[in-house]
């Protein structure tokens, strides 16, 4: 057999059909479900008198519009509630299982599917919100869908799909002090363009991405799509397996065994073709904020809001022009200079342990902004609990940071966590798109420990010269 | 689905790059639960100031445009989120196709499931496009997915392609999970050899 690529390797294992003249019929190993792109989808269902074909290989959740004040209460926004409601019903009716927003398992669809196990090496996953890439870190093959796509896999456990191109990144080398994953994720987008990567399933390869904890690779795998990838992976290995091992729905015992022994076939073979393949120097990086509307406007700390002149395309300078009239930023601007009201830390990108811990050695015996209001989300109820065990909620609390119950909270800003019109925000989400995280609302998307340290000054800061124990 | 074949109407020149589905409908409208009422709130932020006044340079707001069907826009239209809720919106308003050089993945599937058809055009074809429907108030194309090309009454043309598996389903406004349906025997061959994991009933609530 011909070499092939990880990606190669799931998708051939999971086509039951490759009708000619149509999309190839891929089997979807777990399909993960939330509030607000399920409601139409089980409409649908009812409406054709169809059931859910595999109800226990679909694990439903409510993050996106839950607040994240004390649970008990009731929901403030009758919407929102007839939205939970909405799942609840779906779930009982078709026998789906879920964590309820009350349930020691609630979280962040993409931070509880890793942390219970649900996710392993090998398996394709998919669910009604791009960031399903977050998986990828894994080595399955994981992507987002819309409802419509939401609807057929409940009905068929399959999908149609045309195969993507593969694309490597190649990062070989160790990241600088002081960069992390998220910066390595907007290294790459600022480089390849939020479509740079459309139309392929990236695998990130090379010792610096196989040197990162799992948390570490789902933020990269997690940043994907903003690069416009159907799909991030990463080689599953021993820190993989470390990490699965144990978890409450991973194989046990000769199961564990004989699944390990198959996840160790999944890597590239050698001489496998890629259709692109791009390398990038880890030196090169630093911590990047971004200063624009999307991912892709970024630079690093210690730069300055770029020059308009230096946009070689039309529509580029009058997007980055556009940009910089909603930011309320002047060209030439040092990124140290700009100031911020919020911070946010939290979203799939960057809310789970490590990133909490990060974060907490910035915040460590310092005191926030008086300027400043900043708030932690952690992405689950078991994080929250770890960290609470482990005293960072001291240490953030302490530091004058608000603690949080998990959801995606002002990641999208669905439920009241929203910035105020002109509001400049540190956040370690995702996306900066006008409005994002509150209409008029500023957003500048950074690393948890840069989110952390702009908290303190008040303004970006370059973390590299902190002295952190 | 509703079918799509050829479709005549007026183009709104969307001039902008990058478009994400944040911005073709903000999240604070994805909390309804069903799959109509969306058109209202397209583009809401760029077409309502907050106190909801028309934003009169917005291309929508401009009389002119205001029964367009077909939205010409830059490269990468729909990035973002996978919320379908931007696709239903554009329909929902009006809109039967989208014309851009290039468009997001997920944004590109959830339209050809609700019959809203992306035209993919080049860059210089666009701009062209773009050119005319600001030039001529009243500019109409012609979509035409039997034969894949798009034509205006003073002469341009293009040709387009689109998977052959979506057009079919598109010109016949086809059900595709009727068509996966079908292929229940190799769905339940797989199923025999990968099992579920059983624990997990544990978490169903059904009565």
């Amino acid at each position: 057999m011909a070499p092939r690529t990880l990606f190669d390797k799931i998708w051939d294992a999971h086509v039951v059909a490759a009708p000619p003249g149509q999309s190839a019929l891929l089997y979807i190993d777990l399909h993960l479900v939330h509030e607000v792109t399920s409601p139409q989808a089980f409409d649908g269902l009812r409406c054709n008198g169809r059931r859910v074909r595999q109800p226990l290989r679909t694990v439903a959740t409510v993050d996106h519009n839950i607040p994240t004040t004390p649970r008990g209460g009731p929901i403030a926004d009758p919407i929102a509630a007839r939205q939970i409601e909405a799942l609840q019903k779906n779930c009982r009716e078709f026998g789906v299982p879920f964590f309820d927003m009350d349930s020691a398992e609630q979280g962040i669809v993409h931070v509880i599917g890793p942390e219970l196990g649900l996710t392993l090496p090998g398996m394709t996953i998919v669910c009604g919100d791009s960031h399903t890439s977050t998986h990828g870190a894994f080595g399955s093959l994981a992507f987002g869908i819309g409802t419509s796509e939401v609807e057929h896999v409940l009905a068929t456990q399959c999908l149609p799909q045309n195969k993507a191109k593969a694309m490597q990144i190649l990062v070989n080398g160790k990241l600088p002090a002081g960069v992390t994953a998220k910066d390595l994720a907007l290294g790459i987008i600022g480089r390849i363009g939020t479509d740079g990567a459309t139309g392929y399933v990236i695998e990130y390869a090379g010792d610096a991405v196989h040197g990162l904890s799992m948390e570490g690779r789902m933020t990269l795998c997690n940043m994907s799509i903003e690069a416009g990838a159907r799909a991030g992976l990463i080689a599953p290995d021993e820190t993989t397996f470390a990490y699965v091992r144990g978890r409450r729905f991973a194989p046990q015992g000769k199961n564990w065994d004989s699944a390990v022994a198959l996840w160790k076939t999944l890597s590239s073979d050698s001489g496998a073709a890629f259709d692109r393949l791009i390398e990038i120097d880890p030196a090169s990086l630093a911590p990047y904020v971004t200063w624009g509307t999307n991912p892709g406007m970024v630079v690093p700390v210690n730069a300055r809001v770029p020059d308009l002149s230096s946009f070689a395309a039309d529509a580029d300078r009058r997007a980055a022009e556009q940009a910089l009239a909603y930011m309320d930023l002047k060209p030439g601007t040092p990124i140290e200079q700009i100031g911020v009201d919020r911070v946010f830390i939290g979203s799939c990108t960057n809310s789970r342990i490590e990133d909490l811990r990060a974060a907490a050695r910035v915040a460590k015996g310092r005191h926030v902004n008086a300027k400043v209001r900043a708030m932690v989300v952690p992405g689950s109820q078991a994080i929250k609990m770890v960290a609470e065990r482990e005293g960072l909620h001291r240490i953030f609390l302490d530091a004058g940071f608000e603690w949080r119950e998990s959801g995606c909270s002002m990641c999208l800003g669905m439920n009241p966590d929203i910035l105020q019109p002109g509001e400049r925000c540190a956040s370690t989400s995702n996306r900066n798109f006008e409005g994002r995280q509150g209409r008029g609302g500023r957003t500048h998307l950074v690393s948890p420990e840069m989110a952390a340290a702009a908290a303190i000054e008040g303004h970006f800061t370059d973390v590299r010269k902190w002295n952190l124990s | 689905m509703q079918p799509f074949r050829k479709h005549t109407g007026l183009v709104a020149p969307l001039d902008r790059v990058n478009v994400d589905t944040d911005q073709i409908i903000p999240k604070q409208f994805l909390k309804r639960i069903e799959r109509t009422g969306f058109g209202q709130f397209l583009f809401n932020d760029w077409r309502f100031s907050p106190e909801g006044k028309e934003i009169g340079d917005f291309v929508l707001q401009q009389p002119r445009y205001k029964s367009a069907t077909i939205l010409v826009a830059g490269k990468n239209f729909g990035c973002g989120s996978s919320r379908e809720h931007a696709v239903w919106a554009l329909s929902d308003y009006g809109f039967r196709a989208v014309i851009a050089p290039t468009f997001a993945d997920i944004f590109s599937n959830n339209s050809l499931k609700n019959g809203l058809l992306t035209v993919r055009l080049s860059e210089d074809q666009v701009a062209e496009i773009t050119r005319r429907a600001k030039a001529s108030e009243g500019y109409q194309l012609t979509v035409d997915l039997e034969t894949r090309t798009v034509q205006d009454s003073q002469g341009f043309s293009a040709s387009f392609t689109l998977d052959e598996f979506a057009r079919h389903c598109l010109l016949n406004g086809l059900d595709d999970i009727g068509l996966t349906l079908q292929h229940e025997k190799e769905i339940a061959t797989y199923e025999a050899q990968h099992a579920v994991r059983e624990e997990l009933r544990a978490l169903t609530t059904r009565p």
